[in-house]
């Protein structure tokens, strides 16, 4: 019976009601497309270090496993690893980070085949000069690019575009590696190294082996680094998630509370009628309460509905730049920070109704 | 002989507005029977309204005995005045004060849900009362479809669904033609007369007051005669 006085109540305001709904959906669309984003473009960065098909990675002294642009691995070593035993493929690759969240990694295509089976091209073929640069699909697509064309505006220069590559392995955008290298002023000097061991059973050994000999270096298998790629290991984006549920709670807050404020306002004299009729303070509050929560189940549901939308807008204009994943699990994550904002902005309307003098309400117009 | 179902004595009641203290009630002694119908008239101002008040719990008296029933209104909390309005009185008004959201129908099933009573499937008593409201066929309108009149019915269905001791109505012809008057004020009668409800109403219509058994007149907070 409640629930059929609420709902009425809703209907009978539609345009509070769709705009309540509206401005809880926001947030909660907010919510889910920040947190899609992360995860959809870290899964991304993950899925491309897993197609490298490399079995351990070796990180510049004093790096976490994302820091990117830095190239103080000297050369060396890799001659040095090569050597080691069980290892049977080694390649260096430094990355130098582009505008944004993109990046370019300097590459030596032959070593890096030994350790990958080589790149798919869709298009073109490997590096053929100092000019070229290889692309994969997506790059391409938002780009409008084809092998042979030119692209300008990465590390201020034109290049020639020598291959397009199916995505999913190791960058979107490669230059030969002594190019990169030259070009950032990191001659002789490596950012990531790959290495590959002959059997899956001795992964684990030449880890160990590896850092007994290089002191200092964050060395991974590919396993350990995958599982480190994660959006709570990474302190800006977690933060940054924090602060957009914490605006969330207060806008779901702000908009329930003055939606319910001048609902409450307005409807004085219905309150005093259900006092009349016997109705207690929590009868009443409850009332208030239910019209919160249903707000916010509605600003839920509407929330995800857009974060399809915000999906499907990212995959269509920036497919290369940004992935967003639709993240089931934060569903009723979101729905619940809708709910607390909600209830929240519900309860001092709702306890000034449930306090409301029934005399006065009835008494005088 | 019948039961006492309201006894007032010295009843006063004074409202604070700002910082000058209204008088509404000015000792009030007065007594009611089961099964009465007792009409109130008086000059505007006289404190019949809040008379009702006090009675239906709606708000606390200021010195005085007021019983109704087994309430002690004196000494009740705000909880215990909530659980007098839920149970013995049932309120009509002057404003028909039907909820305007909700139908004829659910308007009468909310009182019942208020009164934890919605659980009761079949009323037979009620359906008769029903009948003789004659609104059992314009039960699925909501208020806004209703004639003033039988919207002041469907009020008068809401305040005795739930079977109170006592119907307090406040003017509950005052918004009408003479002709819904008539049917309401005949209703009341009926109901007095076939179920034996016991009724308060005030009311500024001499006619009205007429429908009455007794009359009790008002002034400045008193009962006069
Ligand atoms: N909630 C209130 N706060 C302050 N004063 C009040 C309140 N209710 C009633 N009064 C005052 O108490 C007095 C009696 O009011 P009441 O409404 O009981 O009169 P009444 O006899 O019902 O008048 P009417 O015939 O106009 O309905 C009036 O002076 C009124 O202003
Ligand atoms: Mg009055």
């Amino acid at each position: 019976m409640i629930n059929k006085l609420v709902l009425e109540n809703l209907k009978q305001r539609p345009i509070r009601t769709s705009l309540s709904i509206l401005l809880i959906g926001v947030p909660v669309t907010l919510i889910l497309t920040l947190v899609g984003l992360s995860e959809g473009t870290l899964e991304d960065s993950a899925r491309r270090q897993r197609g490298v098909g490399a079995d351990i990675v070796i990180r510049p002294r004093g790096s976490s496993f994302m820091a990117l642009s830095s190239a103080p691995i000297p050369e060396g070593i890799v001659k040095m690893l090569s050597q080691e035993p069980h290892i049977t493929a080694v390649s260096g690759t430094v990355i130098q980070a582009l505008s944004g969240l993109n990046s370019i990694t300097g590459v030596d295509l032959e070593s890096f085949s030994r350790i990958s089976g080589g790149f798919r091209f869709i298009e073109g073929g490997p590096f053929r000069g100092p000019d070229d640069i290889i692309v994969d699909q997506f790059y391409a697509a938002q780009n409008n690019l084809h092998a042979g064309g030119r692209v300008g505006g990465i590390l201020n220069r034109e290049w020639r575009v020598a291959g397009i590559i199916e995505g999913g392995k190791l960058a979107r955008l490669m230059l030969p590696i002594r190019v990169l290298q030259d070009a950032t002023g990191n001659t002789g000097k490596l950012s990531q190294i790959y290495v590959k061991v002959d059997r899956p059973a001795n992964i684990d050994a030449v880890v160990a082996s590896l850092r007994a000999k290089l002191e200092g270096y964050p060395i991974y298998s590919m396993e350990e680094l995958l599982s480190l790629i994660s959006v709570n290991n990474v302190p800006l984006l977690s933060g940054f998630i924090d602060v957009v549920v914490g605006i969330g709670i207060i806008i779901g807050f702000a908009v329930v509370f003055l939606s319910m404020y001048t609902s409450v306002l307005q409807r004085t004299r219905e309150i005093g009628i259900l006092k009349s009729l016997g109705a207690s303070r929590w009868y009443v509050l409850n009332i208030v309460l239910r019209e919160a929560t249903l707000l916010a189940v509605g600003g839920t549901v509407l929330g995800i509905l857009l974060s399809f939308a915000t999906k499907w807008v990212i995959a269509e204009m920036v497919p290369a730049s940004l992935t967003q994943k639709i993240v089931l699990p934060w569903w009723p994550i979101a729905g619940l920070i809708a709910l607390c904002g909600s209830l929240l902005g519900g309860l001092y309307p709702g306890y000034q109704a449930a306090s409301q003098d029934p005399i006065e309400a009835l008494a005088y117009e | 002989m019948s039961e006492t179902v309201i006894q007032i004595e010295g009843l006063r009641k004074v409202f604070r507005v700002g910082k000058v203290d209204v008088e509404a009630l000015r000792g009030v002694d007065f007594e009611v029977l089961q099964g009465e119908f007792v009409s109130i008239v008086g000059p505007s101002g006289s404190g019949k309204s809040t008379l009702f008040h006090v009675i239906g719990g709606l708000t606390p008296p200021t010195a005085g005995t007021v019983r109704v029933l087994n309430y002690d209104l004196a000494a009740l909390t705000d909880a215990g005045r909530t659980n007098l309005r839920k149970t013995a009185v049932g309120f009509v008004f002057q404003k028909f004060n039907l909820l305007p959201t909700l139908t004829a129908a659910d308007n009468i099933a909310i009182a019942r849900h208020i009164a934890g009573r919605d659980h009761i499937a079949e009323d037979p008593e009620f359906r008769k009362v029903l009948d003789l409201l004659g609104i059992t066929h314009r039960l699925h309108h909501k208020p806004a479809a209703l004639s003033g009149g039988e919207q002041q019915r469907v009020a008068i269905a809401r305040a005795i669904v739930n079977h109170p001791a006592i119907l307090l109505a406040d003017e509950p012809t005052g918004n009408l033609d003479s002709q819904n008057s008539q049917a309401v004020l005949s209703v009341l009668r009926d109901l007095n007369e076939r179920i034996g409800q016991t009724i308060l109403m005030i009311t500024h219509n001499p006619e009205a007051a007429a429908y009455g058994h007794r009359l009790v007149n008002m002034r400045d907070g008193r009962i006069v005669q």
